[in-house]
């Protein structure tokens, strides 16, 4: 067998990620903060324009994913950005939001009394060019409506957000990554100390479209991402669970 | 009535209704009011002064509609134009008389044409709406004179008005009875008066009319027709019909506003699109924006969805479009828009245009910080897109990523007053307490409600799931307190 040049692998695993939905990184990519997370990320680069979803299981599990995606557009909405936020009305806090480096008024909330309106809302808002992001509460998505909504974004280079609490159909929809973030105890720096400590996170991430999934203990600590310290030898290996990794084949 | 049955024009009539049991005159010809006629007089009065009086019944509603009907007609004249109930018509001539000519030429030229339809008219011009009603009524020049337009001139409405009896102030008949007791047949005597004087004696009501004929006060008029600025009509040869057919007479006629709009640098909140068909049905779409546009694909885009429930029937003979309501927008930047687009883009704007018209309005909200401690008085909804926070978020306190609306109840166990509880069970699942911090106390503010305090807790369970706590009012002692949870903590 011949050698086979190396530039023309690199051409070629650009162009499947091309057609999976995945543009290249530009330049001006935003660096999102997560620290070893984005060894996950293909080519090591955060997917902007492209639909993430998150799992939860129960309030506890929503509040922590909202957390998540509060940090992650915080970092995406630097500058003049806005995010457009669609779920049903008074679930999550705005102040709260400021605390994850969002600037509440920016964000434009939109109030949805029915899954079905919800759907059309996030649509017609990942069509909206030049939002920072937009992230949508609701836990039933067909893959058509995901389909749908990766053509969108495709389009207009909006990064988009899914929250899905307890959903019936964990079937894999076609976004490029799908996380479950956990809540994890003890967010404190020396375990003697009084009080909560910081926000601490198991965020597993169960799927990436031309990445690697993995497993990380992450806290929110002085308003940015770390890694738990004390933990660095597990670091981007943790094993993740059997059966909750769903990669397309084929 | 002349002109329905010209028998009529040289015999004198008047028109009666029933009341009380006999016939009141309410409307009477010049001819019968040489012979001392005059309208408030009973019928049977009136035959004795003047036997062969034709008396004709008043149709019901018959003065109101043809009133209506002239003051209509008199748009023409005038695009503010109102009814002065029973018998007169108001026009506000601001920056129309010139295009007759002069108020003269534009006064002659209205009675003229009223006069040749049948109508016995007078007419009065003057700055303020009392002093031409006094002078249309009761000045000497349009009584006696057969024009029966009498003009006063700019500024000089006070000085016409002494001259005239009080009852040109249009006073309730009763009032100028007194005055006429009183001696004061001028209402120049009447002005010499101590205002505080004719408030004691004669009421508030002649105070308001001499302001009103002297142009203190102000006074409105309330035309027949409101006047929009921004209406377009798109008339069809043939009757339209098919709905490909409505939307393109949509697109066209937003073309022509949105035209219009961009010249005026306008842009509009509300439009009204009307469909008028041959057999007489109207069918309308309405829609509204957030901010001001003028942007034409936009405005289709938000038609779209209503006008797909126009049905065309046997044609459309007529389109029109309104913008009852606009307001000043900055122009558009040509440019196309590449960058981030923060609150104030357009871009976003049309977004939730579209959500809105679709949803409904009231969904979509922006938040801004609002100074309150309560953690559900916090914030508030912005009014307006270009709202600009007033103060800053505060960020010194935890607050939980989600709040519950209404607080749950829970049960706990605390062990000892102003301590966090050890477990607390909420939805049948018992919570161990293992970290916890706290307490804050919020206080109700007492000028909006006076309900008890909060001492709220950030506690922690054996999982790491954290929840704000928060016990109602003090620590009494023999009856336990209850205790809320109130979110959840990311």
């Amino acid at each position: 067998m011949s050698a086979v040049h190396p530039d023309t692998i690199q051409q070629l695993r650009q162009e499947i990620l091309l057609r999976e939905g995945l543009r290249p990184p530009s330049a001006a990519a935003v660096d999102m903060g997560l620290g070893p997370v984005a060894a996950a990320f293909p080519q090591g680069v955060f997917p902007t324009g492209a639909m993430h979803e998150l799992l939860s299981d129960g309030p506890e599990g929503a509040a922590a994913g909202g957390a998540w995606v509060a940090a992650l557009i915080g970092r995406l909405m630097v500058g003049e950005g806005a995010c457009v936020w669609i779920g049903p009305r008074g679930t999550f806090y705005p102040p709260a939001l400021k605390a994850y480096g969002v600037e509440p008024d920016r964000v434009v909330f939109v109030d949805i009394r029915k899954e079905k309106e919800g759907l059309w809302a996030i649509e017609e808002a990942l069509k909206c060019e030049g939002l920072a992001a937009v992230v949508g509460e609701i836990s039933e998505v067909s893959f058509l409506a995901s389909r749908r909504f990766q053509l969108a974004v495709e389009q207009s280079r909006v990064t988009g957000f899914l929250l899905r609490d307890r959903p019936r159909n964990r079937q894999p929809i076609a976004t490029v990554a799908r996380w479950q973030i956990t809540p994890l105890p003890g967010g404190l720096a020396a375990p003697s100390m009084p009080g909560v400590g910081f926000a601490r996170w198991n965020v597993e991430l169960l799927r990436m479209r031309g990445g690697q999934p993995g497993r990380w203990e992450m806290e929110w600590r002085e308003g940015r991402m770390r890694q738990v310290e004390g933990v660095e030898g597990v670091e981007g290996a943790l094993p993740v669970r059997k059966g909750e990794v769903h990669r397309k084949t084929g | 009535m002349t002109i329905r049955r010209p028998a009529l024009r040289d015999i004198a009539f008047v028109l009666a209704v029933p009341d009380h049991g006999r016939k009141v005159i309410t409307g009477v010809n010049s001819i019968a009011r040489n012979e001392g006629i005059d309208s408030g007089m009973a019928v049977a009065d009136a035959r004795v002064l003047y036997p062969t009086l034709e008396v004709i019944d008043e149709p019901p509603g018959l003065a109101a509609r043809l009133l209506r009907a002239l003051a209509v007609w008199c748009i023409r004249y005038s695009p503010v134009t109102a009814i002065d109930a029973p018998d007169g018509l108001l026009l506000e001539t601001t920056g129309c008389d010139h295009l007759w000519g002069g108020e003269e030429a534009y006064l002659t030229q209205i009675l003229y044409r009223l006069r040749a339809n049948g109508y016995d008219v007078r007419g009065g011009m003057a700055d303020t709406i009392g002093a031409a009603w006094a002078v249309a009524r009761y000045s000497m020049s349009a009584r006696g004179s057969g024009q029966g337009a009498s003009i006063v001139p700019r500024g000089q409405a006070t000085a016409a008005m002494l001259e005239l009896p009080p009852a040109a102030l249009r006073l309730a008949p009763d009032l100028v009875d007194r005055l006429q007791k009183l001696g004061l047949i001028r209402i120049g005597p009447v002005v010499r008066i101590q205002r505080r004087a004719l408030q004691r004696r004669l009421g508030p009501e002649l105070l308001l009319r001499l302001d009103q004929a002297f142009g203190i006060e102000e006074e409105p008029l309330l035309p027949v027709q409101p006047v929009l600025p921004y209406h377009e009509r798109l008339p069809c040869l043939e009757p339209i019909g098919t709905t490909g057919g409505v939307a393109i007479g949509l697109e066209r006629l937003l073309d022509m506003l949105c035209g219009r709009l961009q010249r005026d640098g306008k842009g509009l909140r509300e439009a009204v699109f009307k469909a008028w068909r041959i057999d007489g049905r109207l069918m309308q779409a309405q829609i509204g924006t957030n901010r001001g546009s003028n942007h034409a694909p936009h405005l289709f885009r938000l038609f779209e969805e209503k006008i797909r429930g126009f049905e065309p029937g046997p044609g459309i003979e007529l389109f029109t479009i309104d913008a009852p309501k606009t307001e000043d927008v900055s122009p558009l930047q040509k440019t196309l828009w590449t960058g981030a687009c923060g609150p104030d883009d357009p871009r976003l704007s049309e977004l939730v245009d579209r959500i809105s018209n679709k949803l409904g309005a009231g969904l979509i909200h922006r938040y801004l910080p609002a100074e309150h401690y309560w953690p559900e008085r916090a914030y508030a909804p912005a009014r307006g897109f270009d709202d600009a926070p007033a103060s800053v978020w505060p960020s010194d306190r935890p607050r939980p990523i989600r709040l519950l609306s209404i607080p749950e109840r829970i049960e706990v166990a605390a062990p000892i007053p102003d301590y966090p509880p050890m477990h607390f069970r909420h939805h049948n699942t018992l919570h161990k307490i293992v970290r916890a911090d706290g307490p804050e106390r919020i206080e109700q503010e007492w000028w909006i409600d006076r309900a008890q305090h909060r001492d709220y807790y950030v506690v922690e369970d054996e999982t790491g799931a954290r929840y704000w706590l928060f016990r109602s009012g003090h620590y009494t002692g023999d009856h336990s307190n209850q205790w809320y949870l109130h979110g959840f903590f990311s």
